[in-house]
Formats: structure tokens, C-alpha cells, sequence
């Protein structure tokens, strides 16, 4: 098994680009908005902003230093309720 | 659709990935010289490797209808050896004379030092001096942002052709001012380390499609040379046409290699106006 120091060192990486592409994910959100004027329509703007609300949500449960919980379960059942 | 990778090291790869890169429309590769993930220490190991990459290698790539191009130049890994820089620069003009060798790459600076800064002045000089190409390697992970800031420097400083140079491995905070300074640009894509395909057309998408180049080097650490093809894919997907997938994929490398007569590829056009 890793030590604490391999677990960062194995995955520091994979998990910059993994973080990249979040961070990339929600800059072509704002752009995509700002092309259509910040009105998606049609009610799946309303879909879409759910779904970025869980996202967010996730990422609050990432930050937190000591959580009652595994983050993968907490992460998991919040995706569930989406 | 025909794709041209500008940046492969093709040395580090099997023959199967040239199979598969020409059977998914790959009509081209350019390939730099590049670091060993060893020191060299002598020049005669470095003249060999641009027989290799300039003589042999564009055989073992025809045998899949793949045109094969090369560049030359020390790693900038290897530019603290100023004695061994110094005298590998001196065979350059031997490969430029070579049918398929393009200009000089990929320089660049690694940890920005002193010495490598001044081999890439020299690298880029001597460039210059032979009308050459030049492709730049720009530093990654932590020491993208000041090494890109290095490299912009050096060229400031330096009668350049900025039509001819191609600074390579741009990511986001770093795209900006080497487009607004006026030279080609290059997206590398990696599966982790340095850009992915869907960021590679959200930077297509935010900065257009002139000057810009997209690779996925692939060379013998963690790499793949297909991500230049899942780019492609992503770039579709997102509605963008066939034709423009072309001018990104193929045309701008014709753009930028064909500055060199002997890259001979020609922009495509497959779509009429209607």
C-alpha cells in the first residue's frame, strides 16, 4: 500500500489535469452563456443550471478538510439526487 | 479527412502508430529532434540522430504513405553542455541541405538558466541566418508561465522573422502574447500533463483558428499520438464544419511548414460555396 507522500506524489498530476478540465468545463459554460446572451430558453437552461449546481456543490465537498463522510460517497449521492 | 501532425517524435514509436495515424487520414508528420531522457554527450551522438530522423525515418514512414519531415536542434535540456551545443551547431547546415528537414527545433528553455537562453539565441540565430524555420519549446507545469515570458524576451531582442517562428506548447495563461506578438502558436495536447483535445477547441474557439497549430508530439514518456485526433473529433462535434476542421488540422501546418519549399503539401479545400 502508498504511503501518504506516494498517494500525492502518484496522482498530484492526474488530478491537476482532472481539476483543468473542470475549471475548463465551466469557462465554456460562461462563454457558451455569454454567446447567447445569458438566455438559454426552452427551459433546459433550467436543466443545465441544476446540473452546474450540483457540480459546484461537489466541489464545495472536495474542499473540506475532514468530512463525516468518504468525498466519493458524499460526491456520489449528491449525483444521484441530480 | 487528411490531418497533418506537426509535431511527432516518431523515433519513439512503433510502427503500428504509423499504420493506425494513416489509416485515420494522417498524411504527414514533422517530427523534432528532441532530449533522449538522457544527456548526450558527444556530438557524434547527436549527427546520428538527425541521420536517423532526417534519412531513415522518412522511409520507415512511407511505408505507410506518410510524408516525413524533421527538424534539428539540442534539447534545451542539454544546453548547460555549451561546449557540446556549440560544436552540434556547427552540423547544422549539413541537414539543412537535407530534402526533408524543415528549420531548427525544437530549442527552447527548460528551466530558463543563462546557457539555455543563450542557445536558443544562438539556435534561433543560426536559423535566421540560413532562412530557416524555427520551433520552440516552451517549459512545463510550474515554469510555463515565466519560461514563456523568457523565451518572448530573447526573441525581442533578436532581428526574427516572427512569421517563422512557432512557439510551442502554449496553454491558456500563456496563448496571449505570443499570438499578440506575432507568432505561430502551438497546442500540445497530452493525456495529462500538458493541454487536452477539449481544451484545445475552447482555445480555438476563444482565440480563432490563424496561427495556431495543434500536435499531440507524442514521444516515449505517457503520450498518444491520437489525442490530435480526438481533438479533431471534439472540434466537429461542437458543430464546427468540416472545412474548418481542415484549416486547423491540415491547411495551417501547410501554412506555417509550407514557409520551407520542401514541405510541398497544399492547402485543401473540400466543400464548394453555395
Amino acid at each position: 500500500m502508498l504511503s501518504p507522500e506516494q498517494v500525492v506524489d502518484t496522482y498530484f498530476l492526474e488530478a491537476r489535469h482532472m481539476l483543468l478540465e473542470i475549471a475548463a468545463l465551466l469557462d465554456r459554460y460562461d462563454a457558451a452563456e455569454a454567446r447567447s446572451g445569458g438566455h438559454p430558453g426552452n427551459g433546459r437552461g433550467t436543466a443545465a443550471e441544476a446540473k452546474l449546481a450540483v457540480l459546484r456543490e461537489a466541489l464545495g465537498v472536495l474542499r473540506e478538510q475532514g468530512p463525516t463522510q468518504e468525498r466519493t460517497v458524499a460526491l456520489l449521492e449528491l449525483f444521484a439526487r441530480a | 479527412m487528411q490531418i497533418i501532425q506537426p509535431h511527432y517524435h516518431a523515433i519513439a514509436r512503433t510502427a503500428q502508430d504509423y499504420e493506425r495515424m494513416a489509416m485515420s487520414g494522417v498524411v504527414a508528420v514533422a517530427e523534432p529532434a528532441f532530449w533522449a531522457g538522457f544527456d548526450r554527450l558527444y556530438p557524434e551522438t547527436f549527427i546520428d540522430y538527425f541521420r536517423q530522423i532526417s534519412e531513415f525515418e522518412p522511409t520507415r514512414a512511407a511505408q505507410y504513405g506518410i510524408r516525413h519531415f524533421s527538424w534539428v536542434a539540442v534539447n534545451p535540456k542539454e544546453a548547460e553542455n555549451t561546449t557540446l551545443t556549440r560544436e552540434v551547431l556547427k552540423s547544422f547546415p549539413e541537414f539543412f541541405a537535407k530534402p526533408t528537414v524543415l528549420g531548427v527545433g525544437e530549442t527552447g528553455l527548460h528551466k530558463s538558466s543563462k546557457n539555455e537562453c543563450s542557445s536558443l539565441e544562438a539556435h534561433v540565430e543560426i536559423a535566421m541566418k540560413h532562412g530557416q524555420l524555427v520551433l520552440i519549446h516552451t517549459p512545463h507545469l510550474a515554469d510555463k508561465a515565466h519560461g514563456t515570458k523568457r523565451v518572448l524576451e530573447v526573441l525581442a531582442g533578436m532581428n526574427v522573422d516572427r512569421d517563422r517562428v512557432w512557439i510551442d506548447h502554449v496553454e491558456e495563461q500563456t496563448i496571449r502574447p505570443c499570438l499578440d506578438a506575432g507568432y505561430w502558436v502551438g497546442f500540445t495536447l497530452y493525456p495529462i500533463t500538458k493541454c487536452s483535445p477539449k481544451r484545445a477547441v475552447d482555445l480555438l474557439e476563444k482565440y480563432g483558428t490563424e496561427r495556431i497549430l495543434v500536435n499531440s508530439s507524442a514521444d516515449w514518456g505517457p503520450s498518444d499520438p491520437f489525442t490530435l485526433q480526438e481533438c479533431v473529433l471534439e472540434y466537429r462535434r461542437r458543430g464546427h464544419s468540416l472545412q474548418e476542421a481542415i484549416e486547423v488540422f491540415h491547411n495551417n501546418p501547410c501554412r506555417f511548414l509550407g514557409q520551407n519549399p520542401k514541405f510541398d503539401i497544399k492547402p485543401i479545400r473540400v466543400e464548394t460555396a453555395s
